[in-house]
């Protein structure tokens, strides 16, 4: 089954990288882009043996650094599964 | 007093760890151990122990999140415990927060820019191990090299520490965006102080000014007073 964990930073956190994007986008002559905030997207291809709290302790012990980042897991349908 | 025994501990990618062995030596002298991140133990009745600056692992995930995670840090993290000194210079500071040994995070450079200057830094405290050689308030030069240095906690964190003396160090100039300008941290216990400026790389005139050198005193001093 494949998994999805997205990874985004907390409100409040400073997002350079954001910033810099939303820079560029407005130097495509694109505007009315509010906000831009930066995040990561781990895919994992996991046994149906791995537990829900299996992928809670990844994401909160490595994938995520809850200090600065927020992270939501989903599990994908094999239909969505490329 | 018997020989003071310091640790180096070298992942992979890390940089600085050949001159932090050479600051040791040369500064603290006695026995510098080099340690292998995949070794399972430390070195016993360390006094002292040192990551280094450099880009673990590749920064793959976040900067100091692999190697925070390797087989050593357990030991290192134990060793802390019973209140062994533990420097993290750079990316080790990073990695010090990434395995908990220290609040907060180091995020990307306001600026984006890797910056890699002389600093100068502002002593906020020296009533702790690492800083009692020099006064508070003091101001000294130290250069940094890093692209993730902008330290963050939230703002309870942020005054806990401030109120507990624990910011070791300040920049006294704009760097990278940190929180109220803050260089350096202390645990709780004062035995673990994390710093994104380079001390071991300022221990001798020759390399540009020896304001890094007194950091490595304070440790040995603070060794044989205790």
């Amino acid at each position: 089954m494949k998994v999805r964990v997205i990874i985004s930073l907390k409100n409040g956190v400073l997002d350079p990288q954001g910033r810099a994007i939303h820079h560029a986008i407005e130097g495509l002559g694109i505007h009315g882009v509010q906000d831009v905030r930066a995040g990561k997207v781990i895919e994992l291809e996991v046994d149906n043996s791995v537990s829900d709290a299996q992928l809670e302790t990844m994401c909160k012990q490595l994938l995520a650094n809850t200090v600065i980042e927020n992270y939501r897991i989903e599990r994908m349908a094999a239909a969505e599964t490329v | 007093m018997s020989t003071f025994r310091s640790a180096v501990i070298t992942f992979p990618g890390s940089n600085c760890d050949r001159d932090m062995a050479v600051a040791l030596e040369q500064v603290c002298g006695g026995e510098v151990h080099r340690v292998w991140h995949g070794d399972a133990a430390l070195p016993e009745r360390l006094d002292f122990i040192a990551l280094p600056g450099g880009f673990s692992y590749g920064d793959y995930l976040r900067s100091g999140a692999m190697a925070a995670r390797s087989p050593i840090m357990q030991a290192v993290i134990d060793a802390a415990g019973r209140g062994v000194p533990v420097l993290g210079v750079c990316n080790g500071f990073q990695v010090l927060t990434e395995a908990g040994l220290l609040p907060g995070a180091l995020l990307r450079n306001a600026g984006m820019n890797f910056v890699c200057r002389e600093v100068a830094l502002t002593v906020e405290t020296s009533q702790n191990l690492f800083t009692a050689g020099y006064s508070q308030g003091q101001q000294i030069t130290i250069p940094v090299a890093h692209h993730d240095g902008n330290y963050f906690a939230d703002a309870a964190t942020l005054d806990r520490l401030e109120s507990e003396g624990r910011v070791a160090f300040r920049y006294a100039e704009e760097v990278n965006g940190s929180a109220r300008q803050i260089a350096g941290v202390l645990n709780a216990a004062g035995n673990v102080l994390g710093m994104m400026p380079h001390p071991e790389r300022m221990i001798e005139p020759a390399q540009g000014g020896n304001d890094g050198r007194a950091l490595f005193e304070s440790v040995v001093k603070g060794l044989v007073a205790a």
